[in-house]
């Protein structure tokens, strides 16, 4: 007589070490191996989107930074300011745009730096975190020096930026490049040098680009999978057309690919930041904005990069001080979805290699 | 010192008393710790011993919620490193005994909390940090998803402000729980808990 089995539901998460914040996911086993994953969100569901109905456009740069994705709050708030001066028709100065590009970039290593700090943890290889924190840090000083905040700035105005940048802070910034470029390949070494963590990602959580495309992943998830498609290039915003930097594309679309992709990008951060500093302009900060602003009636969809991917706010506006509807696009809420292909057929070890390198954000995900 | 400790001098022991059989033990270990270098003997109360032990490794659980997860991991990462005050972190509540709320804590999410805390044996501790797990913060008014703060459904020791708190409040809010621990009659409130139980 053969013996019958049957599939065991295991629960992981909301609280577990490795989820990156509050994610249950429902696994279907068949003795180790996944048959079915099924992500149950909203454990972080903030109703943000709504509480920007009942915000001023001005206030409302606040509660991008906490009630979208908290790593990446400048990106945030670019992404939302950037849809109301779309909306009003605001011309922002040109030394403001090189002051956004910079702190986009900067805030795009930070949160990357996160990411890799705690994917190693993950995979075992606990310097990683030491190192990257180390160099997290001092990207947070430099903000501090400018905005007054490590990780809620609310520094983006509508129509510029809320200070100058102070003495000597670009000098200091240059200095913090010339530092962390090598690190990058520092990390690389430590990592791509370990057999135990090329034998955890290599090959492992394989998505086609194919399926990429079809559940709307974007950012390194959407270019591991070979979807060259950066916002930044293909519909640049501030003043991305006017740096050069690469678009970093791998086809195998496995955890190591995500993984190459995310520390090219990083490398291609620092060169960008290193244009803007050299080309950056004299002149205002701010266009001049009533701090009661008031958008016309219609509606406006923006496409941003941010540091998960194709970041969107679509804003409509009655021709009143508040927003009438803001919906946002987030990225990792599409990369979350494709994670239930990229798992099917591995390892509940392989959940945690195959989950952290998809880089999600729950506060992004829920809103 | 507030713990409670008493050291004695170093130095030539005084003149041998005679002590009674009973004591003869102590006197024999004074005499062996006095005589090893940068020996000495030190008086305490068990209650003060207990609580400096417990107050020194404070374990909390590796529990993240919202923004304030990232201020708390760069607390225990290198700049701030949280090891030095003998707190670190724990994957699982049975093997932690403090609770560090860090974030903004929805109604879905509310009934979790409340059973981690019941999973941690106790005496367990709770420190809401940030705004969000204090009063519901920037998420007060307007809202239908957040819980207006954590003390609705575990007891709070210790409440950081902050949106979020830099690592440097963080460690703050520890060593505040830290001289409240050592204060503690720990001992005292087992034996009459112990005591009631008996009848």
């Amino acid at each position: 007589m053969a013996l019958r089995t049957e599939e065991l539901m295991l629960n992981m998460g909301p609280q577990h070490p490795s989820t990156h914040g509050v994610l249950r996911l429902v696994l279907a086993l068949d003795g180790e191996n996944i048959v079915d994953v099924e992500p149950d969100i909203g454990y972080l569901h903030s109703s943000v989107e709504k509480m920007m109905e009942y915000r001023t456009y001005v206030q409302n740069v606040a509660l991008t930074d906490r009630g979208m994705d908290y790593l990446i709050a400048l990106q945030n708030e670019e992404a939302y300011c950037l849809a109301v001066e779309t909306l009003a028709g605001t011309q922002v100065p040109d030394r403001a745009r090189y002051i956004r590009v910079i702190f986009n970039e900067l805030n795009r290593l930070a949160s990357h730096l996160v990411w890799l700090g705690t994917w190693g943890i993950d995979l075992g290889a606990t310097t990683v975190f030491l190192w990257c924190f180390r160099e997290r840090e001092m990207i947070l000083d430099l903000f501090e020096k400018v905005t007054g905040g490590r990780l809620h700035h609310v520094y983006y105005r509508i129509g510029g930026v809320y200070a100058d940048l102070p003495e000597g802070w670009v000098e200091a910034c240059r200095g913090f490049l010339d530092y962390f470029l090598p690190r990058v390949d520092e990390y690389d070494a430590l990592l791509t040098a370990n057999p135990i963590f090329l034998a955890r990602t290599k090959g492992v959580g394989v998505i086609s680009r194919r399926d990429a495309v079809a559940m709307g992943a974007s950012g390194p998830v959407g270019r591991a999978s070979g979807i060259a498609t950066d916002v930044r290039k293909v519909a640049p915003y501030e003043a991305y057309d006017r740096l050069e930097f690469d678009v970093p594309v791998q086809t195998e679309g496995d955890c190591f690919a995500r993984y190459q992709v995310r520390l090219e990008e990083m490398k291609q951060s620092v060169r960008i930041i290193r244009q803007a500093l050299r080309d950056l302009p004299g002149g205002e900060i701010r266009a001049r904005v009533p701090m009661t602003m008031k958008a016309p009636r219609g509606e406006v969809y923006v496409r941003t990069e941010s540091s998960r991917g194709d970041l969107g706010v679509f804003l409509v506006s009655d021709g009143g001080e508040m927003p009438y509807r803001v919906k946002i696009r987030a990225p990792s809420f599409n990369n979350l979805y494709a994670l239930t292909e990229m798992m099917k057929g591995w390892k509940v070890a392989d959940v945690i290699a195959i989950l952290g390198s998809i880089d999600i954000v729950l506060s992004d995900v829920d809103r | 010192m507030s713990t409670g400790f008493v050291e004695t001098p170093t130095g030539t022991p005084a003149e041998p008393q005679p002590r009674r059989s009973q004591i003869a033990p102590i006197a024999q270990a004074v005499e062996i710790l006095d005589s090893l270098p940068g020996g000495g003997m030190i008086l305490t109360t068990v209650e003060a011993a207990l609580n400096w032990g417990r107050a020194s490794s404070l374990w909390p659980l590796t529990f993240g919620l919202a923004c304030c997860a990232i201020e708390m991991m760069a607390a225990f990462a290198s700049r701030f490193d949280l090891d030095r005050m003998g707190v670190i972190p724990r994957a699982t509540p049975r093997q932690a005994d403090l609770m560090i709320v860090a974030g903004r804590c929805t109604i879905k999410m509310a009934p979790i909390v409340r059973r981690l805390w019941e999973q941690m044996p106790e005496p367990r501790y709770v420190i809401s940090m940030g705004s969000c797990a204090t009063c519901g913060g920037p998420f007060y008014y307007d809202n239908y998803s957040i819980l207006k703060g954590i003390d609705q459904v575990v007891p709070v020791d210790v409440y950081v402000p902050g949106c979020p708190p830099r690592p440097e409040a963080l460690i703050e809010g520890i060593l505040k729980l830290q001289e409240q621990i050592k204060k503690e009659p720990f001992l005292r409130q087992q034996a009459a808990l112990s005591l009631r139980a008996r009848g």
